[in-house]
């Protein structure tokens, strides 16, 4: 042993800053990633302390399975909000992505884009978060960047992750794969995240008991799969942006075809309809980030419905509608009051109305 | 410009402000244009004020009357066909 | 939620209707035109004309405020942020209404992207959004350095909360804040439609009687309609704002039909009296007057129509404030927002309808507020243009 290391001084998690230093790639970035992101995601690859991570081939693809890979930034704001952060919004997002696809989650990678001036105490709860929730999902933070840009140049903390997963062989789930007569299931009520954002945002002043449904779905995904025969579930995704509607429009398109809703099975939360109704606002269009909606075929829409409310994130879910022929592509709705409308494609981030 | 929702106020506070509930929401609006509202009333809340009271009896009276006249008519309308065929 | 979800009740619903296809004339149409931009989303939301009879028709009458509101007077708001650094402080359905297109060497009439308050935000323009008129007011007292302006549009429900942020500006001495008056008024409105040509002389639309607004006779009372029963022989029911109380209104719209009556009847009795809200009123004459005239997208100039801000609060005026002029822009020649605004035309009627009019890219004010004829047909019920064959569906 050739000496002491020399005396670096800890960070200052309650008052420090993240400066310039810390992107540079020196001894200051070092220690934030060390200190930081290293101590917290705790993981072999980290600790290597390479610019990668070498990771080892899944037994699927041996048996002839296939890679998975998806990516999410997340721009959040406000970064801390009832039900969660960006931290855990950021493994939630992508390793749900993964898991739409039918993959099993295995790595993640994530980039930090900081802001000049951001407090360490915030990154530092944003990180814990995110690694408590890639602990509960299974899912190690292999690798990872973080740069730093003036001040006035970032909304404090930008976070993008890449999700890698395993899909087993002969798996082909996917937005074009809804064929007419497929049911349609919802894995829960909808709209919450959405409305605990905005929730936060103070020129609206509202108060409400609503927190984010932020979770991973994986495990959901999983029961699903194995309660009917491999193929019985054809389009698996998570309404994220834009909400229920923006993503039954979209795999009506992808697959060519239309769909048919129920709006009274459409499981909403009254105080989410509340509030909605106070801001001009519709639950359908609310951001989702702990629910999926599933295209299965119909002699295995019993079963598979049924394993999604013995599991805890799909107890309330719901049979909301079927695919139907459609050249047109539309998503139809039966009101409530039994008329019909189409629910269509969000125009535009959703202005709240006022009338 | 017709968004209004009746919310049922839960406490009124200086300056004529109210805070009101809709649902479990909560939200703080003026009172100013109702200045009679007192807590357990349900006004009309538009752009952030609250531009009337619910009569609560008439409410009542309209529903019963919504009511009556769906009792009356026979069978439901039929279900409305979907996309034509 | 106690009082809305009642009124929403599908078995009722279905009951109403069947009453009122029970009470129809054979031998007759009816055609009614409903005033509110509220009534005109929650029919299309609710799917409403589902469960009425073919032989009665809905039409969407000029009830939008924001539908209303001409180009002119959005380039106005637009200036005031773009060329004089003024935080605009708007309601979020104004934000893409389609204006003028950008003043500079490039744009000429008819060329260029045409502005919204929206895309001048993304040139740089300090607009913003608000809830309610007090938030302008915040924003005023956060920025005393800033010109803050509130572009206040809509009909009488919105006025009062206009009024009282006036009066309050002025008590508190703000040096910085003035409002862009454009209120207007429904009872102009309506005669507006009932003395146009298509009405009263060609009769190409047959207009029955009217459902009228539901918040906007919370503020003015049931007694000024009397007029529109008694001088133009049309029946008028004031409904209230959910979709059963809108049945209700049709039901008793064609019982008087039926039975020769013009009278004005209140559905929407647990909010609206003959009188009104009186303190509101009052709110509203002490800081509003009426303009001679007012050029309302669509319909033309049409006489005491629309408010302006008294002279007492000059300071608190915009338009004087800032010496604004008003410049009459027409619409794109195809447009046809202004006859879909009187009835005289569906949206289907229009070329640029669903082409090249959509609510991601509006033409025409019909299209941009989600309770716009258009945008309500686009968004709810296009599905309806579409003769389609459905294939037997697998299972």
């Amino acid at each position: 042993m050739s000496g002491k290391r020399d005396y670096q001084r800890p960070l200052d998690w309650k008052r420090g800053r993240i400066d310039l230093n810390h992107g540079a790639g020196g001894r200051a970035s070092a220690q934030l990633v060390s200190e930081l992101f290293a101590a917290e995601f705790d993981n072999e690859y980290l600790h290597q302390g390479n610019d990668g991570a070498a990771l080892p081939a899944p037994p699927e693809l041996a048996a002839g399975g296939r890679l998975v890979m998806a990516t999410d930034a997340h721009v959040v704001s406000p970064l801390f909000f009832p039900g969660g952060d960006l931290g855990c919004l950021a493994v939630h997002g992508t390793v749900n992505d993964v898991a739409m696809l039918g993959a099993r989650p295995l790595w993640l990678a994530a980039s930090f884009i900081l802001e000049e001036g951001f407090a360490l105490a915030d990154l530092k709860r944003i990180v814990q978060s995110m690694a408590a929730a890639a602990r509960a999902a299974g899912v190690a933070i292999v690798t990872g960047d973080t740069k730093v840009v003036e001040q006035g140049k970032g909304d404090g903390c930008f976070v993008a992750t890449t999700g890698v997963g395993v899909l087993p062989r002969g798996r082909d789930i996917g937005g074009a794969r809804a064929r007419p007569g497929d049911v349609l299931l919802l894995s829960g009520t909808v709209g919450e995240h959405g409305v605990a954002v905005l929730s936060q945002r103070a020129s609206l002043a509202f108060e409400t008991a609503i927190v984010s449904d932020t979770a991973a779905l994986h495990d959901l995904v999983a029961a699903m799969l194995a309660a009917a025969a491999e193929g019985s579930v054809h389009v698996l995704r998570d309404p994220t942006r834009g909400g229920l509607a923006t993503t039954l429009n979209e795999i009506a398109q992808q697959s060519g075809v239309g769909i048919d809703l129920d709006e009274t099975a459409i499981p909403v939360l009254p105080q989410v309809e509340a509030a909605c109704e106070l801001l001009g606002l519709d639950p359908l269009y609310m951001a989702n980030e702990g629910k999926l909606v599933a295209a299965v075929a119909p002699e295995a829409a019993a079963a598979v419905l049924a394993a999604m409310r013995r599991h805890p994130q799909g107890a309330q879910a719901a049979r909301i509608g079927v695919v139907q022929a459609d050249p047109h592509r539309f998503v139809q709705m039966r009101t409530r009051l039994g008329g019909r409308r189409i629910v269509d494609w969000l125009a535009g981030e959703p202005l709240p109305r006022i009338c | 410009m017709c968004l209004a929702l009746p919310a049922r106020v839960v406490a009124v506070k200086d300056g004529a402000l109210a805070t009101v509930d809709l649902g479990g929401v909560r939200k703080e609006v003026s009172v100013a244009l109702v200045p009679e509202a007192v807590v357990g009333d349900y006004v009309i809340v538009h752009v952030g004020h609250a531009i009337g009271i619910l009569d609560a009896d008439e409410a009542q009276r309209t529903l019963a009357l919504f009511a009556e006249i769906a009792a009356v008519a026979d069978a439901a309308v039929a279900d409305p066909p979907r996309m034509p065929a | 939620m106690k009082y809305v979800d009642e009124f929403r009740d599908g078995e009722l619903a279905r009951g109403i209707a069947a009453r009122i296809a029970a009470e129809l004339r054979p031998d007759r149409r009816y055609s009614f035109m409903e005033f509110c931009g509220g009534h005109t989303h929650a029919i299309s939301r609710y799917g409403v004309a589902d469960l009425l009879p073919p032989a009665l028709r809905m039409i969407h009458g000029p009830g939008c405020p924001v539908c209303v509101l001409p180009i002119g007077r959005i380039d106005q708001a637009i200036g005031l942020a773009l060329d004089r650094g003024a935080i605009v402080c708007t309601y979020g359905d104004t934000l893409r209404v389609p204006a003028s297109p950008a003043a500079g060497p490039q744009a000429s009439r008819g060329q260029g992207e045409s502005l919204s308050l929206m895309k001048a935000k993304a040139r740089g323009a300090d607009i913003r959004m608000v809830y309610s008129a007090a938030d302008a007011l915040a924003i005023a007292r956060a920025h005393p350095q800033r010109e803050v302006v509130f572009f206040a549009i809509g009909f009488e429900t919105t006025t009062p909360p206009t009024a009282l942020v006036i009066e309050q500006a002025a008590r508190e001495g703000l040096a910085n804040f003035s409002v862009l008056c454009c209120h207007v008024l429904t009872p102009s409105a309506i005669t507006h439609i009932l003395e146009s040509a298509e009405v009263r002389e060609l009769g190409t639309v047959p207009i029955d009687g009217f459902i009228g607004p539901a918040h906007v006779s919370i503020v003015i009372g049931s007694a000024p309609y009397e007029h529109f029963a008694e001088e133009y022989r049309k029946p008028v029911v004031i409904a209230g704002f959910e979709p059963l109380d809108v049945m209700q209104a049709i039901l008793m719209l064609v019982r008087q039909v039926n039975a020769g009556r013009c009278e004005v009847e209140n559905q929407f009795t647990r909010a609206v009296t003959r009188a009104g809200n009186l303190a509101a009123q009052a709110a509203v004459a002490r800081v509003f007057e009426l303009r001679e005239r007012f050029e309302w997208r669509g319909l033309g100039e049409v006489p005491y129509s629309a408010l302006r801000i008294r002279a007492e609060y000059a300071r608190l005026d915009a338009e004087r404030r800032f010496g604004l002029d008003y410049r009459l822009v027409p619409d794109h020649k195809q447009c046809e927002c202004g006859a879909i605004l009187r009835g005289v035309k569906r949206p289907t009627d229009c070329k640029l309808f669903a082409t090249v009019c959509t609510p991601e890219h509006p033409m025409g004010s019909c299209m941009v507020s989600s309770e716009g004829a258009c945008a309500a047909h686009y968004s709810y019920g296009r599905w309806r243009d579409f003769p389609v064959r459905v294939e037997a569906s697998a299972a």
